[in-house]
């Protein structure tokens, strides 16, 4: 039986101010992270080693993702 | 500036962001383009004259930092157009003082003299301790005496001008929410540039980030070192304002180019508003003599009801 391999995603929310760690499937991308976590891309950036990464940029095993909100302070 | 695509890439540097229309572009390119963007609506809506002595609301979050950061550049390259910062301290605790070291850092670092004044000193009460007392919004009584003493200062600095954070964001929210709550006169208050020029007590307020997304000034806030690590404030969470732009953000996810249709087609009906709602002499309040469309301004009534309760 084939397994299918998955990855394992830390990740900091900015808004929440939190960690999680995030199971996808193995070609997973930054699109797919935030649909699990259902969090409307619209509403953040996403940074990988302080770098910013777009929704289609595919996701590594044990990437250290943060999630940083847009949302004005008032 | 005009970028060339290479299949929706701009070059072939790492792209930062993805714009509405489907470009994608690195940092340099986004840079460009943000601050074009920038100097575009203030030329588009003649927001800042060739003499200014322009004053800058901040708060320390990254829509007044970026303000501040761009018109600073403008300011090194006309040396006629003065830049002041104004920052409030509505006294949110373990909100505001965390923001205006951000400000005060920023400032000291480029060379900004920033001019803080704060609701307990010129009013007597924090935000927090008057929301304690009355039971009200906490973003309409903030915002009243925010307006008024960033108008009151601005006066007494003697600004030309006031340039604040609104973003494209902001703007599109403060549109539906008048449509909802059928108070299309404050619509007519909108726009890039408000307040009335002709007379001594208003200081008329300039948005340069008008035609930005939020997502792209966080961008340019997140590569150029003005992202801060502090939250939205916590009052404003649950407010009607709040819920209005989740709505926004659900429809710009689904329709990309929602909020941009929104502005764009209001500012096609501004000027009939503004033509209808064209204000009568401006009064001013009985009691502080600050501008006012009724007898006493709202910031007095506020006062006067702290204070009763206070004695009480």
């Amino acid at each position: 039986m084939l397994l299918m391999k998955t990855i394992k995603i830390n990740v900091f929310i900015d808004r929440e101010n939190k960690n999680a760690e995030v199971e996808l499937g193995g070609s997973s991308s930054v699109s797919d992270l935030l649909n699990k976590l259902k969090i409307n891309p619209v509403t953040v950036i996403v940074s990988r080693n302080n770098e910013l990464i777009l929704e289609d940029e595919k996701l590594n095993d044990k990437d250290e993702i943060k999630i940083l909100s847009v949302i004005s302070g008032g | 500036m005009q970028i060339k695509l290479n299949n929706q890439n701009c070059c072939g540097e790492k792209p930062v962001i993805q714009l509405t229309a489907g470009e994608k572009l690195c940092r340099g390119h986004f840079n460009e383009y943000f601050e074009s963007k920038v100097f575009k609506t203030i030329r588009q809506f003649d927001l800042i004259g060739k003499e200014e002595n322009l004053g800058v609301a901040l708060s320390g979050g990254k829509d007044s930092l970026t303000v501040l950061t761009i018109l600073n550049k403008l300011s090194t390259q006309n040396p006629k157009i003065k830049i002041h910062a104004i920052a409030i301290d509505e006294g949110i605790a373990g909100y505001r003082d965390k923001t205006l070291a951000t400000a005060q850092k920023f400032c000291d670092e480029n060379g900004v003299k920033l001019n803080i004044f704060s609701y307990k000193e010129e009013f007597g009460f924090t935000l927090d301790e008057m929301l304690k007392i009355l039971n009200v919004k906490p973003c309409s009584i903030c915002g009243v005496f925010r307006r008024y003493l960033l108008n009151k200062k601005s006066r007494e600095l003697k600004l030309t001008k006031l340039a604040t954070g609104h973003n494209l964001d902001d703007e599109c929210q403060s549109i539906i929410m008048n449509q909802m709550k059928n108070n299309i006169e404050a619509s007519a208050r909108l726009g890039p540039k408000v307040g009335v020029i002709s007379d001594e007590k208003f200081a008329q307020r300039i948005k340069p980030l008008y035609l930005c997304m939020e997502k792209e000034v966080t961008t340019y806030a997140f590569i150029n070192g003005l992202l801060d690590n502090f939250n939205e404030c916590p009052n404003a969470a649950h407010s009607f304002r709040a819920q209005v732009r989740d709505m926004l953000n659900d429809m710009e996810q689904k329709f990309a180019g929602t909020k941009y249709g929104i502005v764009n087609s209001f500012l096609e009906t501004l000027p009939i508003l503004k033509e209808k709602f064209r204000g009568e002499m401006v009064q001013v309040c009985a009691k502080c003599s600050e501008p006012s469309s009724n007898d006493l301004c709202s910031a007095c009534v506020y006062l006067e009801k702290l204070r009763k309760s206070v004695m009480h």
